[in-house]
């Protein structure tokens, strides 16, 4: 049944194709020269690590971004431009986003027909043909026991889904987009999903798939693409790929010349952790860290990489286990407590955690270490002008000066400046978590070198990343996780893409290949 | 300061005024409209600018710029508080009843600044570790101490004070002592937004409460202490007010809280917290004052005033959007 939709779809236009399609956001390409297609009644997965322009390439198709000049979207041969999001689902394109943009407080019916109800005349709406409606496409999705009358908040994640699914097809949908659908299901409801995905594409729906998972990859799909820092790898029927050689389309193998990773002598141990828990985001973690020292940490997004790091920097302390500091057992509650302790945490998201976006740079490089430039409760402003001008200078921050507003400097200046302020504290233990998530590969590798030459003055580094090559590349040793759990680790001379990722991926999929 | 001209003269020549009025813009606006306002209204009706109105706008509303000062650092750590006016209200009666019953005169000052402090510390409370947000907080005590007082007074007026209570009355070097509590406050708290790391926390905690727990800062506790700072102005506001005129009626001053908010809002305390300075929100409190005045003088219906400071309160809030766009 796979393989005749597929043949016979060979010889159909294209439902919808992008051709030579770019984005540039703030003067960085995102997305180059990118073509794809997809046809009706194929299952096309879509392949590629966080920042390889994935989203932005399914937010071109679902509306939400207007690609450069000189691109073109067509649908069904005819070129069209879409201005909103609106434009995208009228000519049949829905999505189905990682997170479920569901009201949690309506019905599902009226979750599955917002914005496009049945109306009984004078307006009103046609509450018995909305319910009606509701329950044909929830039949038609196998999902019998899911009451249109129910609460959307009080659905399981997989039911929800499916309620996003009927979502779509309400609107007539003939291209679904799925952006990670199985990433948040257990087992018995992946089969459920993939059974789903393979009745719309009998039914001549076109389906763009986005998972890490191989095993799913490859009892969906019809045909691969992968893309890459932006650029299209190459589209593949799925006979002619394998796990390894998607793996190495995805992660390329440019990895040495992109970071210049210098080796330092390690020193002695930093932190340690013995069967840290928290909750069961993070489950018995033990590992130690050493000055000099650059520990990588890999794993899917969820896997508890930076859940892990929140518990060490005690935002989530942790529920069990023991922490040492240069051998000594310490107690870390609160972020505070893990400053004053000489921990640093670079966050994941620097616009939500590590950026005071209003304030000048001064004043963002001091706020870790305020009370230590102060006399009494007064701010020493020499120091701490000297502290921002050595921070532009040290991190060469593009800035007019240290009383620009962070809010202003691009992506990579405001990722110096939130590292500056850490770096101002001394700490011995740094964690960076995504250090170089959505900055311009020029930016990449300053931080890189940074990363290198602050492990060269002894301080112990962890840093986690979703980029496989980063991880290779900078790291002295690397632990992969998932599920919460360390699941292997390798040093650095073992530690090859191809294991790596086969370490991340098929200890993910181990959930998936049942349902395979 | 000697610090700050050094880095102005790092960047190019031409930086000083642009960064001077990136920063304090507002604030130039506002004190040009003051003049202007002046100016204009002295043309035209040269009483207006005679020491006795002077006298009148200043004595009359120094209050209301002291209650502002408070007003602005919750707002600029990303709060708000509905409920001052009230507050005030409550305060007031406070002072003059204990200054009416024979308590001695520095209780009467004393005592609604420390009720003040433990009120809006209780808000503090339920705002930072509750972590109710502070508008809905606030309009229950709005409620709360406004019924309070209209029960137990029955809005009754005080009078008989005893003359060396009226602080508000007192001199120096013949200048009004609300004016001179005006100016020092104002300073004072300037000098403690700018120069402390208090201060600059407080900043922090509305520019982006998340990154400043994550620098270490106890977001909790030091929203607690704003609050409880707010009540202290709060507190001097309300004997500044019970204290002008020989005689106190135990109600609510009517949209004092809205009042005291748009001198902060308009003189360019962000909204949405992280920006804004003291200075601008007391120039603010001048510029209402002045302005309800002239409508006097121009025999404009006082009712003006409010649709006036509506307009100003639009027209502040669609400049920090813009400019907030402009930072990112």
């Amino acid at each position: 049944m796979t393989a005749t939709p597929a043949s016979s779809a060979e010889t159909a236009p294209p439902l919808v194709e992008l051709r030579n399609t770019s984005k540039t956001f703030s003067g960085i390409k995102v997305l180059k020269n990118v073509g794809f297609d997809v046809r009706p009644g194929e299952v096309h997965a879509l392949l590629g690590e966080n920042g390889a322009g994935k989203s932005t390439l399914i937010k071109i198709l679902s509306g939400f971004h207007t690609p450069d000049e000189g691109g073109e979207i067509r649908v069904n041969g005819r070129p069209v431009s879409f201005s909103s999001p609106r434009d995208a689902r009228k000519a049949g394109i829905a999505t189905v986003y990682q997170e479920l943009l569901l009201f949690p407080d309506m019905t599902v019916a009226e979750n599955i027909f917002i914005g496009h109800a049945p109306r009984a005349g004078m307006g009103a709406l046609d509450w018995n043909e909305m319910r009606r409606r509701a329950r044909a496409l929830l039949d038609d999705l196998d999902s019998h026991d899911l009451d249109v009358d129910a609460r959307v908040g009080g659905l399981s994640v997989a039911n929800r889904q499916r309620v996003e699914i009927a979502k779509a097809l309400s609107q007539d949908a003939r291209l679904l987009i799925m952006d990670e659908p199985t990433a948040s299901l257990a087992d018995a409801d992946v089969r459920r999903l993939l059974d789903v995905v393979r009745r719309l594409r009998e039914r001549g729906v076109a389906i763009i798939y986005i998972s890490h998972r191989m095993p799913e990859i490859f009892a969906l799909a019809d045909r691969v693409t992968v893309l890459r820092d932006g650029a299209l790898i190459g589209t593949k029927d799925i006979e002619e790929v394998d796990d390894a050689s998607l793996v190495s389309m995805m992660v390329g193998r440019s990895i040495d010349q992109l970071f210049p990773k210098v080796v330092v002598p390690i020193g002695a141990p930093v932190l340690e952790l013995r069967k840290v828990s928290f909750k069961d985001e993070v489950q018995d973690i033990s590992l130690t860290l050493r000055a000099g020292e650059i520990l990588g940490i890999a794993g899917l997004v969820g896997s508890g990489r930076t859940e892990l790091a929140l518990t060490i920097f005690g935002i989530t302390p942790a529920t069990s286990g023991e922490i040492l500091l240069n051998g000594r057992p310490v107690t870390i509650r609160s972020p505070q407590q893990a400053r004053d302790l000489g921990i640093a945490y670079v966050p994941e998201d620097r616009g939500l955690q590590g950026l005071v976006k209003p304030q000048t740079i001064r004043e963002n490089v001091s706020m870790a270490l305020l009370d230590r430039i102060s006399k009494g409760s007064i701010v020493d402003r020499v120091k701490e002008s000297a502290l921002a001008r050595d921070a532009i200078a040290r991190f060469g921050i593009r800035a007019r000066g240290p009383e620009q507003r962070a809010g202003q400097l691009s992506g990579g200046n405001q990722q110096k400046v939130v590292l500056a302020k850490w770096v101002s504290t001394n700490p011995k233990v740094l964690i960076m978590d995504e250090p170089t998530r959505g900055i311009d590969v020029g930016a990449k590798s300053e931080i890189h070198a940074l990363m290198c030459k602050l492990a060269g003055e002894g301080l112990a580094v962890i840093m986690i990343s979703s980029e496989l090559p980063e991880v290779l590349g900078m790291s002295d040793r690397i632990m992969v996780m998932n599920g919460g759990r360390m699941v292997r680790t390798f040093d650095r001379s073992e530690a090859t893409p191809d294991v790596v990722g086969a370490a991340m991926t098929h200890a993910g999929a181990s959930h998936a290949g049942g349902a395979a | 300061m000697s610090f700050e001209t050094a880095t102005v003269r790092r960047s190019a020549s031409t930086g000083f005024a642009a960064r001077t009025f990136a920063t304090y813009g507002q604030e130039f606006i506002i004190l040009a409209c003051i003049v202007v306002l002046f100016v204009a209204v002295g043309l035209i009706a040269p009483r207006f600018i005679s020491p006795t109105n002077l006298t009148t706008i200043f004595v009359g509303n120094a209050y209301i710029a002291v209650a502002a000062i408070g007003m602005s650092m919750v707002i600029i750590s990303g709060h708000i508080d509905v409920s001052v006016g009230s507050l005030i209200g409550v305060l007031a009666t406070i002072s003059g009843t204990l200054a009416v019953s024979g308590y001695p005169v520095w209780f009467a000052w004393l005592a609604p600044v420390i009720v003040g402090m433990v009120v809006t510390s209780f808000i503090g409370v339920l705002v930072a570790y509750v972590r109710i947000p502070s508008i809905v907080v606030t309009l229950g005590m709005l409620s709360i101490l406004k019924g309070g007082l209209i029960s137990v007074t029955g809005g009754a007026w005080i009078t008989n004070l005893p003359p060396d209570y009226l602080i508000a009355q007192f001199r120096l070097f013949g200048i009004p002592s609300p004016v001179w509590f005006m100016i020092f406050l104002t300073a004072v708290a300037a000098m403690f937004m700018r120069y402390t790391a208090f201060g600059r926390s407080i900043y922090a905690i509305g520019g982006n409460g998340e990154a400043a727990r994550v620098a270490g800062i106890p977001v909790e506790r030091t929203t607690v202490t704003i609050f409880a700072i707010h009540g202290l102005f709060a507190g001097i506001a309300a004997v500044l007010f019970a204290t002008q005129l020989q005689v106190i009626q135990s109600t609510v001053p009517p949209n004092l809280e809205l009042t005291v908010i748009t001198a902060s809002v308009v003189g360019g305390v962000s909204i949405l917290g992280g920006t804004g300075t003291v200075v601008g929100s007391t120039l603010a409190a001048i510029l209402f004052a002045a302005i309800g005045s002239s409508l006097i003088f121009l025999n404009v219906s006082a009712y003006w005033l409010r649709a006036v400071q509506g307009l100003l309160i639009l027209a502040t809030v669609l400049a920090d959007m813009a400019r907030r766009h402009r930072i990112g």
